[in-house]
Order: structure tokens, then sequence, then C-alpha cells
């Protein structure tokens, strides 16, 4: 290594340039394809489902073109199903199940306990190659003609009927669920093993709670729908009668399997944005969370109870009255902890010295939105009013509102808040927070009116509709058109800012914790020295006195 | 090289994420112990799916089971538990400092009976069921004797082979990871301090072990062959 190494002066900030970091340490493309820096595969998942995300957008923004007329204004009825199919497949199992923890989890875990790297920087690497030829072979499904079964590939019709590209789809998914599952892995043991002396369990930053959470769910959840899969590949080559009902099989047991993992994954996409939460509204309201360990464990608890509900998917498809009973009122619990983190969020606000930086506005726009689906889901738990709003819009709007309007915006909010730790630089504030805003009306006027069209008794997965819908639907598609554009407005301005946004400095929201104790971008080895923690998580109250 | 100069000289085998060996072959033990957690987990949804469909058609599962050669299976089961055992002395000997040459010795014998297995699984069991057609897929033919048991008789073989398939899957798995163990330890790599790819490839290989004990009954003793009598 010839690195030049610059003198300190004293009272004299290096310019970031200059100093040896993760980004500059080397160059080239094998520099970073060959890479075992958590940091620098965090960069890799990022830009990989970053495409994702807008090749599943593009689907679903022609789908609202071709909702804007009853009878359907842009595509054949076929096509439309293979659109609903690939925005599905794309977004849960190539977007939003990776998001946070690939790239924030990755890239912060080793930072916030004190690591030079996660235990098996190699593992991680190899979890990225697995995650790129998964959506491979699902975009190759996309580009040979797509696939209609959508993404939840129910039998008898993905094994039997659908004359789509069924098995390249499940291939990939099948293949990227090993990706998710060595991320996992990596991060319990790194977990475990890894912290900096002094760091105990109930000093860890909250996010590392709901990782670790979010990592119990892909160790035990994913193999499942690994092996699910690949039992649905093998019904569709062989036809044997394992889920196909006309020889003999059960697809009510493919709908057990499949949800016993899709539920818990629901949680996967959701926790880690929780996590992302704590760290925002303690950071912009400058006080410690109100009640550290109820919402430490509220995220373990989440975790167990997901595996114990995925049969209120199917009170409706045939499965016992007496399980559905049973599934209903599990179900309810996974209320109880969701409501201690919304109300924890809600507390640590009363009295603090709340800033509306963009990240901040993000965290607000979670509270509200993950709070209206989560309420929304109660109804569909309830089993009487689930008979009436099953397979219908309101089921849209209200995983949406848990899945775009939470695990989104705590990314994007996540994603602003260590920007300048990520890149060394600080992105425009004030488009920041009109990016904000844009989203969160866009995505109100999208799926708020799709709980009305739900509740009227509009079905999901259709492509034409009767007349009197069309003024809620003309909305739905409006909200859509604006809440695209506010994606593409962090997309420009942040790559923008990694040339030319200010120098950020290693902490600039005067934040707590272990990565912003080390300089942005921080230096391959994450610390000069190991650090030595001697004080709780979000010690708010002696950094630099009172803003308010 | 930078890390190198950052920590200093450290054993060989030693990763630079961690801080001593102690903390990296504690990490390296319990991860492969949440490994084998995904691999309870992803044999446990198609046992269950096994079991259900053993539930549901039992006469078929019965018909098809007393197909298979239960004394290939049987001596299968006592290759196997060998080669369990063998895994373990070759961890002791590098646990207690023997010579690389014993350690070599018991990874080779491993090995072998390894080999052992997956040559009478391929050669005499499967050969067979293929010359007798009751491979799904391959020119599977149902026999008019098996009427009485319904026509699912097909659905067992497909649970037979996806499961010792997938179960053979591993131990190949296994033997490429024994290959590499058997070059390290032949170049001395492994003492009394440093023996953690060891420990962990032995983990792996006495489940894949764990799981042929619950195949064995499940596919080859079920048919009632060795049912009391008044039983059944």
């Amino acid at each position: 290594m010839s690195t030049t190494v610059i003198p300190e002066m004293p009272g004299q900030e290096i310019p970031a340039e200059s100093r040896v970091n993760y980004l500059n340490a080397s160059y080239g493309v094998k520099s970073w394809l060959l890479t075992t820096d958590h940091k620098r595969i965090a960069l890799l998942y990022l830009g990989s489902i970053t495409l994702m995300f807008f090749v599943g957008g593009f689907f679903a923004v022609l789908m609202r073109l071709h909702l804007i007329e009853p009878q359907g204004a842009l595509v054949a009825p076929e096509t439309y199903n293979k659109l609903f199919t690939m925005h599905g497949v794309i977004m849960v199992f190539f977007f939003l199940v990776p998001s946070i923890p690939a790239t924030l989890g990755n890239f912060l875990v080793p930072m916030m306990i004190g690591a030079r790297d996660l235990a098996f920087p190699r593992l991680n690497l190899l979890s990225w190659y697995i995650y790129v030829i998964g959506a491979a072979f699902t975009l190759y499904a996309v580009i040979s003609g797509g696939v209609d079964t959508g993404w939840t590939f129910y039998t008898p019709y993905s094994s039997t009927f659908s004359h789509t590209s069924v098995i390249p789809t499940a291939l990939g998914v099948f293949i990227t669920g090993f990706s998710s599952i060595l991320t996992g892995l990596n991060f319990v043991v790194t977990i475990h093993k890894m912290r900096a002396p002094g760091l105990t369990w109930f000093r860890l930053p909250l996010f590392i709670w709901a990782m670790y959470a979010t990592s119990i769910i892909f160790i035990l959840g994913t193999p499942v729908i690994a092996i699910t899969l690949f039992l649905l590949g093998l019904e569709r080559l062989l036809h044997i009668g394992i889920f196909d009902p006309a020889i003999g099989g059960d697809p009510i047991l493919f709908q057990h399997m499949f949800w016993f993992y899709s539920h818990p994954a629901v949680y996967i996409m959701i926790l880690p944005g929780m996590g992302v939460m704590s760290e925002l509204i303690t950071c912009f309201s400058r006080k410690r969370i109100f009640g550290y360990t109820f919402v430490a464990f509220s995220s373990l608890a989440i975790a167990i109870i997901s595996f114990l509900v995925w049969g209120h998917h199917m009170f409706v498809t045939g499965q016992s009255i007496y399980a559905g009973l049973i599934f209903s009122v599990l179900s309810f619990l996974v209320a109880i902890p969701s409501a201690v983190k919304v109300f924890n969020w809600t507390a640590t606000l009363y009295k603090g010295s709340i800033s509306y930086d963009a990240p901040m506005l993000y965290a607000l726009g979670f509270i509200g939105l993950f709070t209206m689906g989560g309420l929304t889901g109660l109804f569909l738990a309830s089993l009487a009013t689930d008979v009436h709003l099953s397979g219908t819009y309101f089921i849209v709007a209200h995983f949406h509102y848990i899945m775009v309007g939470g695990a989104v915006m705590a990314y994007l909010g996540g994603i602003h808040f260590w920007w300048p730790k990520i890149t060394g630089r600080m992105y425009p504030d004030g488009w920041a927070r009109f990016a904000a805003l844009v989203i969160f009306v866009g995505f109100n006027l999208t799926f708020f009116p799709q709980f009305v069209l739900g509740y009227l008794g509009m079905p999901r997965r259709y492509a034409v509709y009767p007349g009197e819908f069309q003024v809620l639907n003309v909305m739905s598609s409006a909200g859509a058109s604006i809440l695209g554009i506010g994606y593409l407005i962090p997309l420009i301005y942040l790559l923008w800012s990694i040339r030319y946004g200010p120098i950020a400095g290693p902490n600039p929201w005067g934040a707590k914790g272990l990565e912003w104790e080390t300089p942005s971008p921080p230096p391959t080895e994450n610390f000069e020295e190991i650090p030595v923690v001697r004080e709780d998580a979000y010690n708010y109250a002696n950094v630099g006195g009172s803003r308010g | 090289m930078a890390d190198m100069a950052v920590h200093g000289a450290h054993p060989p085998g030693f990763k630079h994420q961690f801080e001593d060996m102690d903390q990296q072959r504690a990490a390296a033990s319990l991860g492969m112990w949440v490994f084998l957690v995904t691999e309870v987990m992803f044999f446990g949804g198609l046992f269950a799916t096994y079991i259900i469909y053993r539930a549901l058609y039992l006469p078929a599962f019965e018909t098809g089971s007393r197909l298979l050669n239960v004394k290939f299976g049987a001596a299968n089961t006592a290759v196997l538990h060998g080669s369990s055992l063998t895994m373990a002395l070759a961890i002791h000997a590098a646990q207690d400092g023997k010579k690389k040459s014993e350690q070599v010795m018991y990874l080779v014998l491993t090995m072998i009976l390894g080999a052992i297995f997956l040559f009478l699984k391929f050669n005499f069991e499967w050969r067979a069921d293929y010359h007798e057609h009751l491979i799904p897929g391959f020119h599977f033919i149902i026999r008019p004797e098996w009427s009485a048991a319904g026509p699912h008789v097909p659905l067992f073989f497909c649970f037979y082979f996806f499961m010792t398939g997938l179960h053979a899957l591993h131990m190949i798995i296994g033997f490429g990871i024994l290959a590499t163990l058997t070059v390290m330890a032949h170049r001395g790599r492994f003492n009394s301090e440093y023996y953690a790819p060891l420990e962990v490839s032995g983990l792996y290989w006495h489940f894949v072990d764990i799981v042929w004990i619950f195949l064995f009954p499940l596919l080859y003793l079920i048919g009632g062959r060795f049912a009391m009598p008044g039983v059944h």
C-alpha cells in the first residue's frame, strides 16, 4: 500500500478527499466486485436494489396508467396480470426484503457495535452475488414473457395452468432467499460475538435489536419458502400431485407453507424500518428513547409472534374455521408490540427539542402512515370483516401503507440520515425536505382512495372495473405519478451530492452512536482503535446542551 | 498487507476482523450452528409435507416403502455413523495436537465411508429403481398390483428421491469440504490452537448424519415389514 499519510495539523480539518477512507482506499472495478468490506458491499446492494426498485416501480406506473379508464387504457388483461405479478415479485423479494438489512444494515451493524467488519466478510460478498444471480433469473423471466400468477404463486394455477415463466421466477426467488439467509446468519453471529468492550445488550442501539429480530426471521422463515418453491417447481415439472387437487394434492398446504414464510416476511420489511425510526426520533428530538427495554423486546416479540399468524391470509380459502379463530386472536396480539413502539416514539417526542431535518420528516411520516396501516390490519385480522374486505383494494391499500408508507419511508429516512456518513457529503437540505413532502402527499393520494375502493367492493388484480369507481381510480393514478416524481428527486440530488455536496464532517447531526465517532466516510477498518463504550444508547442529555 | 501492519503478527488462519483467536473460534462455531438451524427449517418443511401425505395416503406410501431395499438402507446407516465417528476422531486428533498424518488418516477414512454410502445409494439402490421404472419423470410405470393402495405410489417415490437426493447433495458438498480439509491438514494448518474449520465442518457432517437417521425409518421402515403380530 503506497498511500501518502498527511500529518494532522491542530485545529485544521483534513479535507475528506485526501484522507484514506473505504471509498478511495483502492480503485477499479475489481476492487469493488471482489471487496469483502461490509461498507462497499452495502453500496453494491444499494445500487442493485435501487435498480430493482425502479424496475418494480415502472410496472406499478403502467398499472396505474391502465386503470385510468374503467375498460383499461393501456394493456390487454393478460398483460395486466403480468404487470401486477412482476411488480409484486420484484418489490417484495428484490427490494423490500433486502432493502434496509442489506444496505443500511450491512453498513451500520459493524459500525454501531464497534467492530471492524461482519464476522464473515466473504460470506457477505457471496450473499450479494447470490442476490444478483436470483435477480438475473427473475429479470430473465420478465424478458421471456413475464409471469402472471401473482406474487403469491398460488397452486394449482401456478403449478398446472399458467403458461408463463413460473419456473424461472420461482427459481430467482428461491436463489435470492439464500442471500437473505446468509445476511441474517452474519448479523446474528456479529451481534453476539463482536460487540465492542462495554457494549452490553442493553446499551445497543435499537437499530441493532431490530436487525437481530429481522435476522431471526431470515433464518427461520426463508428456508421454508425455499423448500416450498422447490416443491412447486417439482409439481409443475412432474405433475405428481403435491399441490394440484385434481390429482390428489392439497393446494391449501401450499398456502400454509407459503404464508409460513411470507407473513413473517412482512415483518422482515417493517422491523428494520422500526429500527431506523428509533435512531431518527431520538436524534432529532434530542432525547433518550422512552422505554428502551420495551422497544427492544417489542422487536423480538414481533419476530416471534409473526410466525404464529400466517393463517389470517387464509380465512376465506378453506382452512378450518377453528384454525381461523385462533389465527385471528394471534393476529390481534401483534398489534401490542407494534403499538408499544408507536407510543414510545410519540412519548420520546414529548418535550423533545425537535428539529425538522429531512430524515425527521420521513420519520414523522412513518408514524402516521404506519399507524394507519396497522389499524386497518386489525380490520383484516377480524374474521367477519375480513370476509368482506378480503381480496379487495382495501388489502392493497393496507399493505402499501405498511410497506411503502412504513418500510420505504423509513428506508428513505435512513438513507438521508446516514448519507453523510456513507459518502462524506451533505445533500441539499431544501430539496430533501421538499421531496419528503412530495412523497408523503403522493403516497396518500395514491393509496387512501384504495381503502375506499376496497370498502366499496372493488376487487384487486382486475384489469377492468365498473364506471362508478373511476373518480377514485383517477385520484389514485394521479397520486402515483406524484409519488413517482417524489422518488426521482432524491435519486437526482443524492447522486449530485456525491460529487458536489458540501463536506459533511464526522457527525453533522450531533447524533449519538459509535458510527458517528469515526470520520466520514469511515476508514476501511471503521475505527482507528476499537472504541470502549461507557454509556447507554441515546445519551442525548449531555450533547451540546439544549437546542430548543 | 495493511491489516498486518495495523494488528501486528497473528497466528496463521487469523482473520483481521476479529480481536483474537477465541473470538474467531466462537464466531465460527455459532455461525455453523445458526446455519444448521436454517438447514433444520429447510428439511423441516420437506419432512412436514412428507408426513402430511403419508397420513393422507398411508397404503400407497407403505406399498412404495416395501419396494425399497432395506438392506442397503441399513448398511448405509451403519456406514454413515462410522463416518461420523472418524470425523470426530479427526477433530480430536487436531485438538490434542496429534501429528498431521493422523488427522489426514481420519479425514480420508471419513471420505471413504462417505463414498461408500453414495456408491451403495446410487449404484445399487437408484440404479435398480431406474431399471424397475420407479423414478417419477423417467418412464415411471404404475403396476397393477398397486391398485388397492390407490394412485399415490408415485408421490411416495417423488418424496423418496427428493429427500434422499437432497441428503446426497449435502453429502457431496460435505465431500468437497472434507477434501479441502484434508489438503489443509496435510499442510499442517491445524493444531491445538487452530482447528475451527475442522470443528464446524464436523458439525455439518454430523447434521447430515442425523438427517439420515430420520430419513431411514420414515422412508424404509413404514411398510409394516417388521410389524409385530397383532399390531398394524
